[in-house]
C-alpha cells in the first residue's frame, strides 16, 4: 500500500492503495465515482476512458503510480450538469440505448475536438473506434460529434 | 367501492390519496395471484407508497410515471411512460419516470425479453391514464359542482366552459376519493399528441453525465466483493483446491465453495445452469480480488456425465447432460452426421417426397453457425444481502419474476421475504434473462454473512456464457422444368437445439413444404440471444431465397413477393405465424426507398432480406463494398412493420442499433470451444464491431399503421444476417454458408 495524491475533477484527493491498482478502480470503488466504467480491463473496449491532463486514456490499464502530477477529469467532471458541448449533442442526438459505454465514448470524444476542433471522418474514426457500444449507436455517435464540432 | 375486493376485477386499478395531498393510481396485475403468492398484501393497500403505483400526480403538479419492466437500452423507461402519458393528457415536460421495484401483483409481469414490453403493457397503461384522467374530472366536476361531460383537459389543466380551471395536481387529493371507472374510453390514433411524437431518453441526462444508473455501480457500505473461479472448461468440475496464497493476499477476506442446487432440484426453464459447484473469494475492493484469485490453487476433473431435472413446459423431465469436453471441429462434424439421420417431423404440406423426385432441378445448401456470446457491455454482476430472514438482490435483471421462485427455493425463503431491486442495464440481448449469476451471489451473501457484489470479469462473462446455440440447417428446393418452385425442405439441427420455425414464411407459400428438426445435446449453456433461432433462420433462409431466386432467373424480391402473394391469396396449410401482406408491405417499402432496381443504383452491390419474428416484420437492403481487403457495408435500407411505432425517433434508433449488431455477429461474432474451453476471452479475440466498420447511413422506415404496437427489439435484427450474405455474394461473387462471414469458423480446433 501506498499513498498517492491525486488531483480529480479539479479536486485533491488522497488515497491509501495498492501502486498496481488501476485508476478504474481508484476511482470506483476509492473515490466512489462510478460513472467510469469496466467492459473488458485490458484497454479493448474504451468504457473505462478518462482523460489525463486533457488527453483520452484508458483507465482499467493504467496504474495509480504512474499518475504523478498529471490531472485527472472523469465523466463527472467533465462539465457542471452536462454542459459540455459533446454531452449537449449527446442529447440532442438521443444517443444512448443501454447507456453503459456512454461515458467513455463522451471522454474518447472531448478529448479529440479538444486537441482537433474540426476532425476529419477518418480522424474520428482513429479517435473512436477503439470504444466498443455493443448496442450499435455509432452512428448517432459520429452525428454528434459533428454537431460538437459545429458548435 | 369494490376495489377493497382483490378477487375482483373490478380490483384491477386502485386509487389512494398519498400524504401531503396526492394522488396514486395503482394496478393489480393478477388480483388472484395477489392473495395467494403474497398474503397479508390487502392489509398493506392503505399504505401504498410512491413506488408501487403506476401514475402518482402531487399537489405541485409533478407526474410521476413508473415504468414497470427493466431497462436495458430498448427505452421502455421512455416508451411505457409516454402510453400513461398520452391517456391522461399531461405535459411530458412535467413528467417524472422511475423504475419500479420488482412487485408483479402491482407492477404486471415485468419481463424484458421476447421484444414484449410494449405490446404487454399497451392496453393496461393506457387504461391507466385514462381512469386517472378520469377521476381527476369526476373531482372537479364534484367540486366545481358541474357536470362532468363539461369539463375537458389539456396538458395536464382541467377546464370548464364556465371559465373555472385547475392543474391536475389541485384535484388530486379529490381524485384520489372518486371510485375508479369501469370503463373508460381510450383515445383514437388520430388524436394522439404524446404517441408517435419524439420524446428523449428520460434517462438521457444522468446517462451522459455518469450517474450510479447500472448494476456494477450499486453499493452499500461494508459490501464485500466476491469473484468465482469457475472450471476452466465445460464439462469439469472442482477437485480440490488450496487458498492458502490467495489468502495471503491484502484486503482479502475468505475463500469458500459454494452449491447451488441441490440433488433433485427441480430447474425452471431459465435456469440455465453452467457450473454447480463454485470456488469463491471475497475481499474489500475488485482489484485486491482480481489479484487474489489468480493465487488460487484448484484442481480440476471431468464432471462427467450429469443429471438434471427441468420443469418445462411440457412437465418434469430428466435430463442427462454429456460431460464430453467439446471441440468445435468436431461439433461440426457430429452435426453433418446427424444431419443424414432421421429427423424429427415438424410439418408436412402436399407431397414433398414427389416433388424432389420429379424435379427438373434441386437446389441444396447447408447454413453453418457458430455459438455467439452476448457480450453485454455491463458484465455480469449482482448484489445481494441474504440473512436468516430475508434476502434483498440488486442488479441488472430482464426477468425478475422468473428469479424470484428459484431464490426463494434456494434460499430457503418465502417470496415476500425476498426484495428484487432492478437497475438499469448495461445491456442484455437475452443474457440477463437467466438468473443463476443472481444465485451465485444470493448463495455467496448467505456463506458469507454478509452485503456482497458479485462480479464477473469480462472473461469470466465471455467464458462462462449462456450462449447463442451452435446452428446448422440444409435447405433444398425442388423446381420443375419451367423453374418454378414446386418443393421446398429445410432440415435443421443444433447444439443443443434446433433454430426452425416451421410454420413461418416460405411455409404457407409452397405446396409441396417439409420442416424437419433435431438436436444434440451439450454441456455448453445456452440461452436466448436476441431473436433466438430466428437470428439464425434468417441468415440461412434469406440467403438460400437469394440463390433460389437466383436459379429461377428471377429478382430477389420480386420472387418473394411472388411467395407471399401466392400465401396471402391461397395459403397452403393451416397454422401459418406470418401475415402475408404486411410481410410483402416490408419488401415494398424498402424496395421503393432503397430504389432498388434503378439504373442509378446499377453498380451497387446490394443485398437484400426480409423476416417475421416477435409480430412484428422487418426488412433491410445493404450495400456493401470492399475495403481494405474486408467487407465493409457501406449503408443501410431498413423498413420495419410493428404497428404504431410510440416514440419513433427512439425507435429508429434502435433499428439502427439493430442493424449495426447484425452486422457485426454476421461478420465476426464466433465463439469456439477446445477440450470443452471457450478459445476467445475478452475482446481482443472475440470481434465485436467497432466504430470505424459501421455503416456511414442507416435509413430506417416505419409502415404508417394503426395497428396495436408490437415488438422492435428484436426484429430488426435477424434478416440483417441474410441481407449481409447476399450482398456480400454481390460483392465478392462467392455464396457465403457458414458464419461469421467474415472470419474464419468453421475451423478445426
Amino acid at each position: 500500500m501506498a499513498k498517492f495524491n491525486l488531483k480529480i475533477n479539479q479536486k485533491n484527493l488522497s488515497v491509501d492503495v495498492d501502486p498496481s491498482t488501476p485508476v478504474l478502480w481508484v476511482l470506483r470503488d476509492h473515490i466512489g465515482l462510478t460513472g467510469t466504467k469496466f467492459g473488458c480491463g485490458m484497454a479493448q473496449c474504451g468504457a473505462c476512458t478518462i482523460h489525463l491532463d486533457g488527453n483520452a486514456v484508458r483507465s482499467c490499464v493504467l496504474p495509480v503510480s504512474a499518475i504523478g502530477k498529471q490531472a485527472i477529469t472523469t465523466i463527472e467532471g467533465l462539465s457542471a450538469n452536462g454542459t459540455h458541448p459533446v454531452q449537449k449533442a449527446w442529447i440532442e442526438h438521443d444517443v444512448p440505448q443501454c447507456g453503459y459505454c456512454q461515458a467513455g465514448q463522451i471522454m474518447s470524444a472531448s478529448s479529440l475536438l479538444k486537441s482537433n476542433p474540426k476532425p476529419t471522418d477518418e480522424e474520428i474514426d482513429a479517435a473512436m473506434s477503439g470504444n466498443i457500444c455493443r448496442c450499435g449507436t455509432y452512428l448517432r455517435i459520429r452525428e454528434a460529434i459533428k454537431t460538437a464540432a459545429s458548435k | 367501492m369494490e376495489n377493497n375486493n382483490q378477487y375482483s376485477r373490478r380490483s384491477f386499478l386502485k386509487s389512494s390519496a398519498l400524504t401531503g395531498g396526492g394522488f396514486l393510481l395503482s394496478m393489480t396485475w393478477f388480483a388472484k395471484v395477489s392473495a395467494a403468492g403474497k398474503p397479508g398484501e390487502a392489509a398493506l393497500m392503505p399504505e401504498w407508497q410512491e413506488l408501487n403505483g403506476y401514475i402518482k400526480i402531487t399537489p405541485d403538479n409533478v407526474i410521476k410515471l413508473i415504468c414497470p419492466n427493466p431497462e436495458f437500452g430498448q427505452n421502455v423507461m421512455t416508451s411505457l411512460p409516454m402510453m400513461v402519458a398520452e391517456e391522461l393528457d399531461v405535459d411530458w415536460k412535467n413528467v417524472v419516470v422511475e423504475m419500479g421495484p420488482h412487485d408483479s401483483v402491482k407492477l404486471g409481469p415485468q419481463f424484458t425479453g421476447g421484444s414484449n414490453s410494449i405490446r404487454m403493457y399497451w392496453k393496461p397503461l393506457r387504461t391507466a391514464g385514462a381512469s386517472a384522467r378520469q377521476m381527476l374530472i369526476e373531482a372537479a366536476a364534484q367540486t366545481w359542482g358541474v357536470p362532468a361531460g363539461e369539463i375537458t383537459t389539456k396538458a395536464g389543466v382541467l377546464s370548464h366552459k364556465g371559465g373555472k380551471s385547475a392543474k391536475y395536481g389541485e384535484m388530486a387529493a379529490k381524485a384520489a376519493t372518486i371510485p375508479v371507472p369501469k370503463d373508460v374510453k381510450l383515445k383514437s390514433p388520430k388524436d394522439f399528441t404524446i404517441i408517435r411524437n419524439s420524446k428523449k431518453n428520460s434517462e438521457g441526462q444522468k446517462i451522459i453525465t455518469g450517474k450510479p444508473l447500472f448494476g456494477m455501480d450499486y453499493k452499500v457500505d461494508g459490501m464485500l466483493i466476491a469473484m468465482i473461479q469457475h472450471p476452466p472448461a465445460f464439462g469439469m468440475k472442482l477437485k480440490s483446491f488450496d487458498a492458502s496464497q490467495a489468502l495471503k493476499m491484502p484486503g482479502i477476506k475468505d475463500v469458500f465453495t459454494i452449491r447451488l442446487y441441490e440433488e433433485g432440484f427441480e430447474q425452471g426453464g431459465f435456469d440455465t445452469r453452467t457450473f454447480n459447484e463454485l470456488l469463491v473469494i471475497t475481499g474489500k475492493t475488485t482489484w485486491e480480488v482480481m489479484n487474489a484469485r489468480k493465487k488460487l490453487l484448484a484442481q480440476w476433473e471431468p464432471a462427467g456425465d450429469i443429471k438434471e431435472t427441468m420443469m418445462g413446459r411440457g412437465g418434469k423431465r430428466e435430463v442427462v447432460v454429456p460431460g464430453r469436453l467439446e471441440n468445435t471441429g468436431a461439433q461440426l462434424e457430429m452435426m453433418q452426421e446427424y444431419a443424414k439421420k432421421p429427423a424429427q417431423l415438424l410439418r408436412k404440406d402436399g407431397d414433398p417426397e414427389t416433388a424432389f423426385k420429379n424435379a427438373a432441378q434441386i437446389i441444396e445448401r447447408t447454413y453453418n453457425a457458430p455459438f455467439l456470446a452476448h457480450n453485454c457491455m455491463e458484465p455480469m454482476n449482482f448484489f445481494a444481502h441474504v440473512t436468516d430472514e430475508k434476502a434483498l438482490v440488486a442488479g441488472p435483471l430482464q426477468a425478475p419474476g422468473w428469479v424470484e421462485p428459484t431464490l426463494s427455493k434456494l434460499l430457503k425463503l418465502p417470496p415476500e421475504k425476498i426484495e428484487i431491486q432492478m437497475t438499469r442495464m448495461g445491456g442484455g440481448f437475452g443474457r440477463r434473462a437467466y438468473g443463476q449469476y443472481v444465485y451465485e451471489a444470493a448463495m455467496i451473501s448467505k456463506h458469507a454473512k454478509a452485503p456482497v457484489k458479485l462480479m464477473y470479469t469480462r472473461e469470466d462473462d465471455m467464458t462462462y456464457g449462456i450462449y447463442r446455440p451452435m446452428y446448422t440447417a440444409t435447405y433444398r428446393a425442388a423446381l420443375d422444368e419451367n423453374k418454378n418452385l414446386i418443393g421446398f425442405h429445410v432440415k435443421g439441427g443444433g447444439i443443443p437445439e434446433n433454430a426452425i420455425h416451421a410454420n413461418r414464411f416460405p411455409a404457407g407459400a409452397v405446396d409441396n413444404y417439409l420442416a424437419e428438426g433435431w438436436e444434440i445435446s451439450s454441456n455448453i449453456t445456452i440461452g436466448a440471444f436476441r431473436a433466438p433461432r430466428s437470428n439464425f433462420n434468417a441468415a440461412a433462409e434469406q440467403s438460400f431465397l437469394d440463390e433460389v431466386a437466383e436459379a429461377m432467373g428471377k429478382d430477389p424480391i420480386a420472387f418473394r413477393l411472388e411467395l407471399l402473394k401466392r400465401s396471402k391469396e391461397n395459403p397452403v396449410g393451416k397454422n401459418n405465424e406470418y401475415d402475408a401482406g404486411r410481410y410483402a408491405g416490408v419488401l415494398e417499402l424498402v424496395r421503393d426507398k432503397s430504389g432498388w432496381g434503378k439504373p442509378e443504383n446499377k453498380g451497387k452491390k446490394r443485398g437484400v432480406a426480409a423476416y417475421f419474428c416477435h409480430n412484428s416484420y422487418a426488412a433491410h437492403i445493404v450495400d456493401m463494398v470492399e475495403r481494405d481487403g474486408e467487407p465493409y457495408v457501406e449503408s443501410v435500407t431498413s423498413a420495419i412493420d410493428c404497428g404504431i411505432v410510440i416514440n419513433p425517433d427512439a425507435a429508429a434508433n434502435m433499428v439502427q442499433g439493430a442493424v449495426v449488431d447484425g452486422i457485426g455477429n454476421a461478420l465476426y461474432g464466433a465463439l469456439t470451444h477446445k477440450n470443452g474451453a471457450a478459445e476467445q476471452t475478452n475482446f481482443n479475440n472475440y470481434r465485436i464491431i467497432r466504430y470505424n466498420e459501421a455503416p456511414k447511413n442507416i435509413d430506417v422506415h416505419f409502415v404508417q399503421n394503426d395497428i396495436d404496437p408490437t415488438g422492435l427489439g428484436e426484429p430488426p435484427f435477424p434478416p440483417v444476417f441474410g441481407a449481409v450474405a447476399n450482398a456480400l455474394y454481390k460483392s465478392t461473387g462467392k455464396r457465403h454458408y457458414n458464419q461469421p462471414y467474415a472470419g474464419e469458423f468453421p475451423k478445426n480446433s
